[in-house]
């Protein structure tokens, strides 16, 4: 292959092409660290940062590129399999180390993310990208942030060398579903997945036990580990996939879950649904995500806003789907209601919450004070009573979907 | 309100206290006049506080009072440490007003320690938002900031120069020295400059863009990366507006890309969806449902821009066919197609020609108005060779069911939506092409292109155009024959 004759811009174009279906860019939640003292550049100071934004709405915070395109795989939903027809590139460790260096210099980017395909074998791969984050960590003195994709067929001990030099480390379980998987992604095992993650949390939990009796303990992967999933590549419903969400967050300790929409690619697998990806089904899901990671809300009550397709609807957020089927729960009085009551109003946030709770204890709220907090009055006053203000009969109305929901719009996502 | 009783002397006194700020972000100075001032009782309508460059108001007609210095007896001032955080940044703020609500807010809280937590007061709300849009501009300001190389004797050298909406310079400097601590940096900007040095910060005034180099060889590299990261299948533009506004788009070099990766997406888009699914599509099979599928054609760009498709007119079994390029203002608002300036044009040419119009089939190659809005008026504009393409499909279909024996491309686009690529019309015209049903193309060029011309260059063209079209009929002639 010629890869010598395509430019370092080529390259560039090439594998920043093939790494953009990866969903995550997060750079957040890391431990804190700075170049003072140091002899490169560099710092994490908890918050993320988005240095710029995309058409796709998507935050370019990271420099995320695979090392190579070259694949000895052939999953079906990937571009970068055996069988696809696109241009192949490689970067060497030194040359990614350069750009990532280049880069931050000029305040483009927060760090690296760093993915491959798997060329040769598994094992030199990873060596590969530990080499790559070897460079930056200890001949750059880097101290920006890392992610580092690993390989769960390779080595566990160069996975554990890895999370070393990363902040944060990630293996895709792909697809929600065990069939899914063996159907997509022929080369892959959910078995070998699943032993990965839980290694790989195991080791950061020791890592953090170490840190706090030796001071001087190396640092594993301070900003956790984190999956993907593929939405809309198989018949895996909504419900299926908060179910297996909840689970992954609870079996190995996930900071988060990705939902990445399934992009018709290139010279697609013949395999694949061709249409647009589904994009307000991902936005769903990652509400459902919060929903169960900030307002209390079980997996199981996530299950219930779905249709009978075990769908959420695409309409309205799942939070009103789940308070419009629920309606004997409201409406809750704003100066009387626990916290918890308040998160499940539909149009009240954290933030909201957090100011009605404060505010409450100064004066008995009118339904005026109420939308001095809020973002939306008319989303919130069906489910809420204020000292001036009872929906009296608001909940019961048969019409309430469709007063709340947002007006249609053209609908193309399905 | 309930406010400390006036003590007796500035009972007695009455007077009205201007306070003049040293910088715009000396919150420092601030604090301790804001200080004094509580101490002495001074209640906040009798107070003005003057930025540097700002004006003094009205009750500071007749100069400027001395601050009351407070005695030793006076009892210490008191907030929360909540409310200093919030202060310190709000003061911050580009709004004249925000000393004079900061110190409003400071005398509320010495008769009422916790009126910070009433979230739904004015002035409490107020200073959350100062204080959430210094913060935005902050968090915007580590983003955006865009260092440019250049080479010193000393070595490598970064400037950056950024447009802040408040005066937050110096309060990021820190952030920047902790990220760049063995760097040699600038950051310039209207509001005051701050250069590190690998060891000591300085500060200097305000600068302007033209001191910052202009380009920086590695922008290049970022832009193809940025480029190559957008994803075409999933433009949000909303999105990315929200985070990222128009204001700062000048200084970031990325920017620059952003209207033609907008604007290509969708085509680029359709391809990839369109590459796979086409082939599958069975082409419609009679010119009524041509007409009534190509109303719902999305396939490029053009078809969003709230125009109608206009379906060509004419029998099935028409022997000649008469593509043009586009319908034009006229064509679209009447949904037909050659009805205007152009159109009567042709008719004038045709006949002459003797050629009989209603005996032909007219359509175009791209079925939309491509256009772009200048005023009132809708400017014609050009398709591009990939949406001639991608609207090939409906010509073809038109072609299959009305099978013409001729097919008269009208200029260069309907040319390339006949064949499939560009052909210059000087070289193509004045002799058939075969297509591959066994019909024969003739190019010339689009009547539009005459009404454009005048004097001597129009009547040499318009001899090529009775000459392309003479050939037309003499060809249907023997044809028929």
């Amino acid at each position: 292959m010629a890869h010598s004759q395509l430019s370092l811009r080529e390259r560039l174009e090439i594998l920043a092409d093939a790494a953009k279906y990866d969903a995550s860019c997060a750079s957040s939640g890391t431990a804190k660290k700075n170049s003072i003292g140091g002899k490169g550049v560099g710092s994490t100071e908890g918050m993320g940062i988005c240095h710029a934004y995309a058409p796709d709405g998507r935050c370019i915070s990271l420099l995320k590129i695979l090392l190579t395109n070259h694949c000895i795989f052939d999953c079906h939903y990937c571009i970068n399999r055996k069988s696809s027809n696109v241009r192949r590139a490689r970067f060497t460790p030194q040359e990614v180390a350069d750009l990532t260096v280049n880069f931050y210099k000029r305040n483009y980017i927060e760090g690296l993310f760093l993915s491959s395909g798997i060329i040769k074998s598994s094992n030199h791969t990873m060596e590969q990208m530990v080499e790559c984050a070897r460079i930056l960590r200890e001949e750059n003195d880097f101290r920006g942030y890392i992610h580092l994709k690993t390989i769960p067929e390779a080595d566990p001990e160069l996975i554990h060398q890895a999370g070393l030099y990363a902040d944060r480390v990630s293996i895709n379980v792909e697809l929600p579903t065990r069939e899914g998987l063996t159907r997509l992604a022929p080369d892959k095992d959910e078995r070998q997945i699943e032993g990965a993650l839980a290694k790989t949390k195991s080791r950061i939990i020791q890592a953090k036990d170490e840190r706090k009796r030796f001071k001087n303990a190396p640092r594993f992967a301070p900003a956790g580990q984190s999956t993907q999933m593929i939405v809309g590549a198989d018949a895996a419903n909504d419900a299926d996939i908060v179910g297996r969400a909840s689970a992954l967050y609870g079996n190995f300790g996930l900071r988060r879950v990705y939902y990445s929409a399934f992009s018709p690619i290139p010279d697609a697998s013949a395999v694949l649904p061709l249409k647009r990806p589904p994009l307000m089904r991902e936005h769903r899901l990652y509400q459902s995500d919060w929903l169960m990671r900030f307002y209390g809300y079980a997996p199981g009550e996530v299950a219930q806003a779905t249709d009978h397709n075990g769908n959420l609807p695409l309409d309205i957020d799942p939070k009103l789907a789940w308070a419009l089927k629920f309606r004997g729960q409201f409406p809750v009085d704003v100066n009387r209601a626990s916290k918890e009551q308040l998160l499940r109003v539909p149009g009240l946030g954290t933030t909201a919450v957090g100011r009605i709770l404060t505010a409450r204890r100064h004066r008995t709220l009118r339904l005026d004070d109420v939308a001095k907090l809020t973002q939306s009055i008319s989303k919130v006053r069906p489910f809420l009573v204020a000292l001036d203000w009872r929906p009296t009969t608001l909940t019961d109305r048969a019409d309430l979907r469709a007063m709340l929901a947002p007006r249609q719009e053209q609908l193309e996502l399905f | 309100m309930a406010a400390r009783a006036p003590s007796v002397q500035n009972a007695a006194l009455g007077s009205h206290y201007v306070v003049h700020l040293a910088a715009p972000d000396d919150f420092a100075f601030w604090r301790e006049r804001a200080r004094a001032l509580i101490q002495c009782d001074v209640p906040p309508d009798r107070v003005s506080w003057v930025e540097p460059g700002g004006t003094d108001d009205l009750f500071a007609v007749g100069g400027p009072s001395r601050i009351p210095v407070a005695d030793g007896g006076a009892a210490p001032v008191r907030v929360s440490k909540r409310f200093m955080k919030l202060a310190r940044n709000a003061a911050l703020h580009s709004d004249p007003e925000r000393f004079a609500l900061l110190y409003r807010m400071l005398w509320r809280l010495q008769s009422n320690s916790r009126a910070m937590e009433d979230k739904a007061d004015a002035d409490v709300r107020r200073i959350e938002e100062l204080d959430k849009s210094v913060r935005r501009d902050s968090h915007k300001m580590h983003a955006f900031v865009r260092f440019r190389e250049v080479e010193t004797d000393d070595g490598e050298y970064y400037v950056a120069w950024f447009e802040p909406d408040h005066h937050i310079v110096r309060a990021n400097a820190g952030f920047f020295m902790r990220r760049f601590a063995n760097m040699k940096w600038s950051i310039l900007t209207p509001r005051g400059c701050i250069h590190w040095d690998g060891k000591v910060m300085r500060e200097s005034g305000p600068a302007d863009r033209s001191d910052a180099p202009q380009d920086d060889p590695v922008e290049e590299l970022w832009k193809s990366y940025y480029a190559s990261i957008f994803n075409p299948a999933r433009l949000k533009v909303g999105a990315m507006m929200a985070e990222m506004p128009k204001k700062y788009w000048k200084n970031m070099p990325e920017a620059e890309l952003i209207p033609e990766l907008i604007a290509g997406a969708q085509a680029r888009e359709a391809g990839m969806v369109a590459a796979g699914e086409r082939e599958a599509r069975e082409l419609p099979a009679t010119l009524k449902a041509i007409s009534s599928a190509i109303h719902t054609c999305r396939d490029c760009a053009i078809a969003d821009c709230g125009t109608r498709a206009v379906m060509g007119r004419g029998a099935s079994g028409a022997a000649l066919m008469i593509v043009g390029e586009q319908p034009g203002d006229q064509e679209d608002v009447q949904g037909l197609p050659f009805v205007g300036p152009a159109g009567q044009l042709l008719d004038q040419y045709l006949a002459q020609a003797g050629i009989d119009r209603s005996a032909a089939y007219i359509t175009n190659a791209v079925k939309h108005f491509k256009f772009r809005a200048k005023g009132k008026r809708r400017i014609h504009h050009s398709p591009t060779a990939k949406e001639i393409d991608t609207c090939r499909w409906w010509l073809e279909a038109e072609r299959v069911v009305v099978k013409p024996r001729v097919v008269l491309a009208l200029g260069a686009s309907a040319a390339r939506g006949l064949l499939g690529k560009t052909v210059s019309i000087s070289k193509a015209r004045g002799a058939a092409i075969a297509l591959d049903d066994g019909a024969e193309l003739w190019v010339t060029a689009h009547p539009s292109y005459l009404l454009r011309l005048e004097g001597a260059a129009r009547d040499e063209q318009a001899a090529l155009f009775v000459r392309d079209l003479s050939a037309v009929k003499t060809r249907l002639s023997q044809m028929r024959a």
